[in-house]
């Protein structure tokens, strides 16, 4: 069973989509990176945090039908790459949507949800799901 | 650096092999390498292992220690090392073995690769599975492994350049070859309709549509080429062995319906081998999921991006259908898929075509063969080339 530690120590991005920016070349990226891969040297140690616009549209889905043991009450349930508004891919869960209505090009927005739990004594993680923008 | 031959192949059969422990597999397949290398088995100076995760499959780390000593070798106190890059885990050994040979630090390697994976039960599993994309970014947000190729498949629906149709053909083309090897976890051919029904995994992909889980094990043995003759009449010479790397999350590329590491590393090998696509006869490439198929015969440059999918439906690369067969062992989907063994099932295949021993499934007169291989999605690439002698 993982410790609290983990948990905690991703909460900037899972809960705020706290990414970096490089200082350099502007460049965003999510989840934080320490040096960005462009600019490297140069952007060491100066890596901005950013956080990701939460407005975003559905770039591709799935629904996932065969689910890990966390998600099996919630089978079958839609996974995306959004492209939020400054056109940074994330990988997500939608949320509050009918399966039949995720198409690409869907305009949703990030929530903060439970994402899952170790066993029922374990920590529960939370983070970011995206809902459609009705 | 010398040039390097594959002296020796072997394989055990794939599937799901209850009776058989991770050594026994491992070990079976060595000694049939070996013993087809006609060494006496003295003369190898180093092992290497391709193994994704003996570690949570079976809980035993160490392998390295386990398959020397089990294979007869340890009390000669060799060099074993375990290699582990998610799906290109045999991929990655088999490279380190003829860098191995071609550096001139050993002179007869074996490279092995294994996986008992049914030991765990289906969830368990797919949890390792999906450790080999981002473990934090993706499948701690919900997503499987198999979602990250649907989500491949959505977008190259949704930009014209495959339909669902095209996609699971590549299944069709697997079950195929599936039937003509003896060593396939699955036998039986297949048609479109049985894979476009098949119970869902993660829309648009279906149980028809992945690879199964699977146990088994292969290895080769090799040498350099100068000395291959000096030890058996049938071997095949490594013209080349490239591998690259790409961000660990799908999510950060700019295109998701091209793998850049395979077109990067495939432009590499064929320069290497100083030749060009259309000069391939055979190939053998990582389909762990029909998607990633179809992704792989255009960034190998075998088709142009949009291409690939009609062409496999059409049953261009099935055994007689053109100028390149793709898959002949059954590939991942259908000659089974135990993780670390993959990627040297794919280069005893090509070294079977290659020397005419191939059976059923023999291409005609081959003289160069593919054989890529995968790890994560597509993050990192291992693309080799081996020439009949």
């Amino acid at each position: 069973m993982a410790t609290v530690a983990k948990e905690w120590r991703e909460i900037p991005g899972r809960y705020n989509l706290e990414g970096s920016k490089c200082p350099c070349c502007k460049k965003i990226y999510f989840p934080k990176r320490g040096l960005c891969p462009k600019c490297r040297r140069e952007s060491m140690g100066k890596m901005e945090d950013y956080n990701l616009c939460r407005e975003g549209e559905v770039y591709t889905y799935s629904i996932i039908h065969e689910a890990p043991e966390c998600n099996g009450k919630l089978k079958p349930y839609a996974v995306a790459l959004v492209k939020t508004k400054d056109e940074i891919l994330i990988a997500t869960q939608l949320a509050d949507v009918n399966l039949d209505e995720v198409r690409i090009g869907m305009p949703v927005r990030a929530v903060l949800r439970k994402l899952d739990s170790d066993g029922p004594s374990g920590v529960i993680h939370y983070g970011f799901k995206f809902v459609p923008i009705r | 650096m010398r040039d390097v031959a594959i002296i020796g192949i072997g394989v055990t059969k794939f599937g799901e092999l209850w009776n058989d422990s991770f050594r026994s597999i491992g070990i079976e397949a060595g000694l049939r390498a070996i013993a087809d290398s006609k060494l006496a088995g003295n003369e190898i100076d180093g092992i290497f292992i391709g193994n994704l995760s003996a570690g949570r499959f079976i809980n035993q780390q160490h392998i390295d220690a386990l398959i020397a000593d089990y294979s007869g070798m340890a009390t000669n106190h060799i060099p074993a090392v375990r290699v582990e890059a998610g799906g290109a885990s045999g991929g990655v050994a088999f490279r380190q073995g003829v860098m191995a040979v071609a550096s001139g630090m050993h002179d007869i390697v074996l490279v092995g690769g294994a996986e008992k994976m049914t030991d765990l039960d289906d969830p368990a599993i797919n949890s390792v599975v999906d450790a080999t994309a981002d473990a934090e970014w993706e499948a701690s947000m919900g997503l499987t492994f198999a979602s990250l190729y649907a989500m491949i498949a959505q977008r190259m629906i949704h930009e014209g350049t495959a339909t669902r149709e095209e996609i699971a053909s590549f299944a069709v083309n697997s079950h195929a070859h599936g039937a003509l090897n003896p060593n396939a976890q699955f036998r039986k051919a297949i048609t479109l309709d049985t894979v476009l029904r098949s119970g869902k995994v993660a829309d648009p992909l279906g149980v028809f549509d992945c690879a199964p889980i699977s146990d088994g094990a292969a290895a080769v043995v090799l040498c350099p080429l100068e000395e291959a003759k000096k030890h058996t009449d049938s071997y095949v010479k490594v013209s080349a062995v490239e591998q690259g790397s790409d961000t660990l999350a799908l999510f950060q590329r700019p295109d998701i319906t091209s793998f850049g590491a395979t077109v990067a590393v495939a432009k590499r090998a064929y320069e290497t081998a100083g030749i060009s696509p259309v000069d391939v006869n055979v190939a053998e490439v990582h389909d762990n999921y029909t998607v990633s198929g179809i992704l792989a015969l255009q960034d190998l440059g075998f088709y142009r991006k949009g291409e690939a999918g009609k062409a496999v439906l059409d049953g261009e690369v099935t055994l007689g259908g053109g100028k390149l067969a793709v898959n002949t062992s059954g590939g991942l989907k259908a000659r089974g898929h135990p993780i670390g063994a993959t990627g040297i099932a794919q280069i005893v295949e090509i070294a079977e075509q290659l020397r005419g021993s191939a059976g059923k499934r023999q291409v005609d007169n081959p003289k160069y063969g593919l054989a890529q291989s995968v790890g994560g999605t597509g993050s990192a690439v291992t693309v080799s080339i081996m020439e009949a002698i």
